[in-house]
């Protein structure tokens, strides 16, 4: 780690590190404390009953972690996958406790500071469902990034999943207090 | 069937220890006023399982003590009682006594059941108190642990330990005085040792010093505890206790100068031969311990001047002692002891130097870290601890996780490298090949023993109940018959390991409560000996274990009305038989009359919950009035390994757990039918079995929908049989079982996942929620 470099716990209070993704022409971001690992693409196992976004579970290292498609959770055109789309691991917190997802994007771009206080709230845009799991927009580099709750996300998702539906509304509750 | 019990014994003491270990950290977390109910509930589950444990393997002294320390629990857990320092003390040294019972135990050595009885004693004395007087028999109860713990030492040399516990030698210093000056008895001395705060610093062992006292001649120890601070202030680095100590016999000054010569300057030290009046003052005392000396009057008046005058001139005292140290009275009055020579009283000076610094001592109160110490000094040097290593060791199961974990990528990676090493070619490719092949044997050997390492058959657990369930029957005066089945079935350790318990809360309970007397027996038309059967067995991809019982069944009129009667159900509730099942499950519910040690405080069946629950597991309870209960503990597999078949659908690849298949064929054309047009059937053995399509069911491609193109896998769940279509059966292997729902959720049909030698992950199928799933579906 280069000295220039500033972890996490050094940065400020009002900053934080974030890394960013690309999905189709968009410009994402998470948490870096919320990753795990990013690793590529390889073969999944299917579900069964499983929303058409979770794409099947993986083995990371002895653990059995779904994958969901990011391209297909947003409504995006699909795209195939290939030797450089990348899976990214993170750590989901709900109250059932900490959960392991792996994410697919089209490709990792980088590991920016993020001042707290420049991040604006996403635009109402009719639906909150749409917007609920975006904790911000913040410019970098002349670039939008929409940083991503990936808690909320997750936990939607977990209604879905589980198809009990108090169970994801708890998890929701949650997520959001 | 016999069984030698012993071979249980090792496993008993080490989960003995353990648990007393974890007894010892939830008290000394306890905080006193207002205690966390779960660390009461955690302390009260060890000395109810010590209790359990030690009856069933007959060590009867354990469980009698154990039952007095439950009784108290009982009331704390219940809020009868506070908990006060000194309940928490008499606690901790409850712990200290139930570990030396298992240790004498352990070594089958006899142990002083002396020290045993007192504290029972204590510990009634503490519950009958409870209404009479308010928790404040402290001062006797309280400041006793640090006694006994350090007296433990001196006594296993010599000296009987009776003396220390009691109150009065305890609470103060000075009341050992008189005793003693009305106690000529045999010639000896009368040693006051009151060692400053930094004795421990200093490399002194006020254990070793008595030891070596004790050798001397017939030692007597009282220890003063009067200036242990609050625990919070408590300095474990400390040395707060002080010690007036008796030694009979004919030592010599000098010998007993020499064994406290290292700790000369650290403490205030003092030797008055026993019927003598007066003392020698070998340092001048502080201000307590002048108490100490306050018979005579005279004395009283040299030490307060010694302290006077010490004071001040600590440094010049400190080159020449001079006659203000060691007054002119003391030495004249200590004639048989010429030996008070200068060069001992040179150093003398010194503790006064020191006197400022210990002055604070007298103003504190009880604590346990000396005792600690003491203890801890204790072990090497007793018999037992070296006896019991049975050779094996205990490993954190996260420990055999993790190994597994390991082992596991470790397979994935061996399997990578051969495929990459088949394609080389080259001089060295042949090498690299062999070399490959004995890298695959290796770790295809190191998974096999990572994987045997946890796995046992559950008879291990099974063949503790016979002997209990035979004393159990004598003392109740009632005929059981235990039956075991499905004993070899192989039960993950972690599993095996926390079932144990619970088992032997259920059989406790099936005999106390459920099994009735031989005459009630015969008058309700049964035979007069009744049955408790364990079984064990997969079923459905879980491991279900059954305590069943042919007695009376559950009185569920009186379980409701003791649940109104404490309000935790409305008077007007009507309840379903399963919620009134539920009932018992909670902390402290018990319909029993009295409080046996078998039974009835009502512990037994939320810590059975709460156990099974941990695993993953749940616990169901049938129970027809008249015909007996069965208690049903269904397990999940996780961290279990299964014997399952592969079978391909498809591109994907299903584990089907060997225990629920029946056999596998190929259909006939001829041999199907339709039920109402879609519902297939097939003829297997004379029954008409339905088809479930597990391509339609996890809507999967197939590559053969014709029936009589893939095969049909008979399968057994939940006792009944169906025929589930597959593409094509690929091999039998053990997997090991990952949990889907740590980050996923559940999945009907799919009791888990594993991953297969390739590193990619295969679901195995639950065949009793296939069934399920597949009964709905059709239904719908």
């Amino acid at each position: 780690m280069s000295t220039n470099a500033v972890k996490p716990e050094q940065a400020g209070a009002g900053s934080h590190q974030v890394l960013t993704f690309v999905l189709g022409n968009e410009t994402y971001g998470v948490d870096i404390l919320r990753v795990q690992e990013i690793r590529g693409w390889s073969a999944v196992t299917k579900i069964p009953h499983a929303p058409s976004h979770v794409l099947g579970v993986l083995n990371l290292r002895g653990s059995i972690v779904p994958i969901v498609d990011l391209r297909m959770r947003f409504a995006l055109d699909r795209a195939e996958y290939t030797a450089i789309t990348v899976i990214i691991v993170v750590s989901v917190h709900s109250a059932a406790g900490r959960r392991d997802f792996g994410v697919v994007v089209d490709g990792v771009s980088d590991v920016v500071d993020v001042n707290t206080a420049e991040v604006k709230p996403a635009p109402e845009l009719g639906s909150r469902a749409a917007t609920d799991y975006i904790r911000g927009l913040v410019s970098v580099s002349d670039r939008m990034v929409v940083l991503l709750d990936i808690d909320r996300l997750i936990a939607t998702d977990m209604a879905s999943f589980s198809g009990n539906l108090n169970q994801g509304e708890t998890s929701l509750v949650a997520s959001a207090a | 069937m016999t069984i030698d019990l012993t071979q249980f014994h090792d496993a008993f003491f080490e989960e003995s220890f353990e648990a007393l270990d974890s007894m010892e950290a939830a008290l000394l977390k306890l905080d006193i006023g207002a205690p966390e109910p779960e660390l009461i509930n955690t302390i009260f589950r060890v000395a109810h399982s010590i209790k359990g444990g030690s009856a069933t393997f007959g060590f009867s002294d354990i469980a009698s003590f154990t039952h007095s320390l439950e009784t108290l629990l009982d009331e704390l857990r219940s809020g009868g009682m506070q908990v006060s320092l000194a309940i928490s003390d008499l606690l901790l040294k409850s712990v200290d006594v139930m570990r030396a019972m298992l240790r004498s135990t352990q070594a089958k050595q006899p142990l002083d059941m002396q020290k045993v009885s007192d504290l029972q004693f204590d510990l009634e004395l503490t519950i009958a108190q409870k209404n009479s007087a308010p928790p404040k028999i402290a001062p006797v109860a309280v400041l006793a642990p640090a006694a006994p713990a350090v007296a433990a030492a001196p006594a296993a040399a010599a000296a009987p330990l009776a003396a220390p516990v009691t109150g009065a030698s305890a609470t103060s210093a000075a009341a050992n005085a008189a005793p003693t000056a009305a106690n000529p008895g045999p010639r000896g001395w009368e040693i006051s040792f009151r060692p400053y705060r930094e004795l421990f610093a200093r490399g002194n062992d006020p254990l070793r010093m008595m030891r070596e006292l004790a050798e001397l001649g017939e030692l007597t120890v009282h220890v003063d505890t009067s200036a242990l601070p609050s625990f919070a202030d408590l300095d474990s680095q400390s040395c707060y206790l002080a010690w007036k100590l008796e030694l009979s016999g004919e030592a010599r000054e000098e010998d007993i100068k020499q064994v406290f010569e290292w700790a000369e300057g650290d403490c205030d030290l003092e030797l008055r031969q026993l019927g003598a009046p007066a003392s020698i003052s070998a340092a001048p005392a502080n201000a307590q311990a002048s108490d100490v000396t306050g018979t005579t009057p005279a004395s009283d008046a040299a030490v307060a001047d010694a302290i006077l005058s010490g004071k001040p001139n600590a440094a010049a005292a400190t080159e020449t002692p001079t006659s203000n140290t060691v007054p002119g009275p003391d030495s004249e009055q200590s004639s048989p002891a010429p030996a008070v020579t200068p060069p001992s009283v040179a150093g003398v000076p010194a503790p006064v130097a020191h006197g400022g610094r210990s002055a604070p001592v007298g103003g504190a109160s009880p604590a346990r870290e000396p005792t600690l110490t003491a203890v801890k000094e204790n072990k090497p040097d007793s018999p037992v601890a070296a006896i019991g290593d049975s050779g094996s060791i205990r490993v954190s199961v996260e420990k055999i996780d993790e190994l597994m974990n390991t082992v596991g990528e470790l397979v994935i990676t061996q399997a990578m490298l051969s495929q990459l090493g088949s394609a080389l070619e080259g001089p060295n490719a042949e090498k690299l090949r062999a070399g490959l092949a004995q890298l695959e044997r290796n770790t295809r050997e190191l998974q096999e023993s990572v994987m045997r390492v946890r796995m046992l058959p559950i008879s291990f657990v099974f063949s503790r109940f016979p002997r209990m369930v035979r004393d159990i029957a004598q003392r109740l005066g009632k005929q059981i018959d235990l039956k075991l089945t499905g004993e070899q079935t192989e039960l993950d350790k972690t599993v095996l390991e926390k079932i144990g318990d619970p088992l032997v809360h259920l059989v406790r309970n099936s005999i106390d409560h459920g099994i009735e007397m031989p005459e009630a027996r015969i008058a309700a038309g049964k035979p007069a000996a009744g049955t408790v059967h364990l079984d064990a067995c997969h079923r459905g991809g879980n491991i279900a274990v059954e305590v069943s019982d042919d007695g009376g069944g559950l009185d569920k009129e009186r379980i409701l009305a003791k649940a109104r009667q404490r309000g935790l159900v409305g008077q007007n509730d009507v309840l379903t038989d399963d919620q009134i099942h539920d009932l018992i499950f909670l902390p402290g519910f018990s319909t029993a009359e009295k409080t046996t040690d078998l039974s009835g405080r009502g512990v037994g069946m939320d810590v059975v919950r709460r156990n099974v629950k941990e695993l993953g597991g749940k616990i169901e309870l049938r129970s027809e009035s008249g015909q007996g209960s069965r208690f049903i503990i269904t397990l999940p597999l996780t961290l279990a390994i299964v014997d399952g078949q592969s079978v391909a659908v498809g591109s994907e690849t299903y584990i089907i757990p060997l225990i629920s298949i029946v056999e596998s064929m190929r259909l006939k054309e001829t041999a199907i039918s339709r039920l109402s047009g879609h519902n297939e059937v097939f003829s297997f053995r004379g029954d008409y079995l339905p088809i479930i399509r597990l391509h339609e069911l996890f809507g999967v491609e197939p590559r053969a929908r014709a029936l009589h193109e893939g095969l049909v896998v008979i399968a057994e769940g939940d006792g009944r049989r169906v025929g589930l279509f597959v593409d094509d059966l690929l091999g039998q292997q053990q997997v090991v079982i990952k949990s889907l729902e740590a980050n996923y959720g559940h999945v009907e049909g799919v009791s888990g996942a594993t991953i297969l030698g390739d590193g990619s992950v295969a679901l195995i199928l639950d065949v009793t929620g296939i069934i399920h799933a597949a009964s709905m579906r059709a239904a719908a």
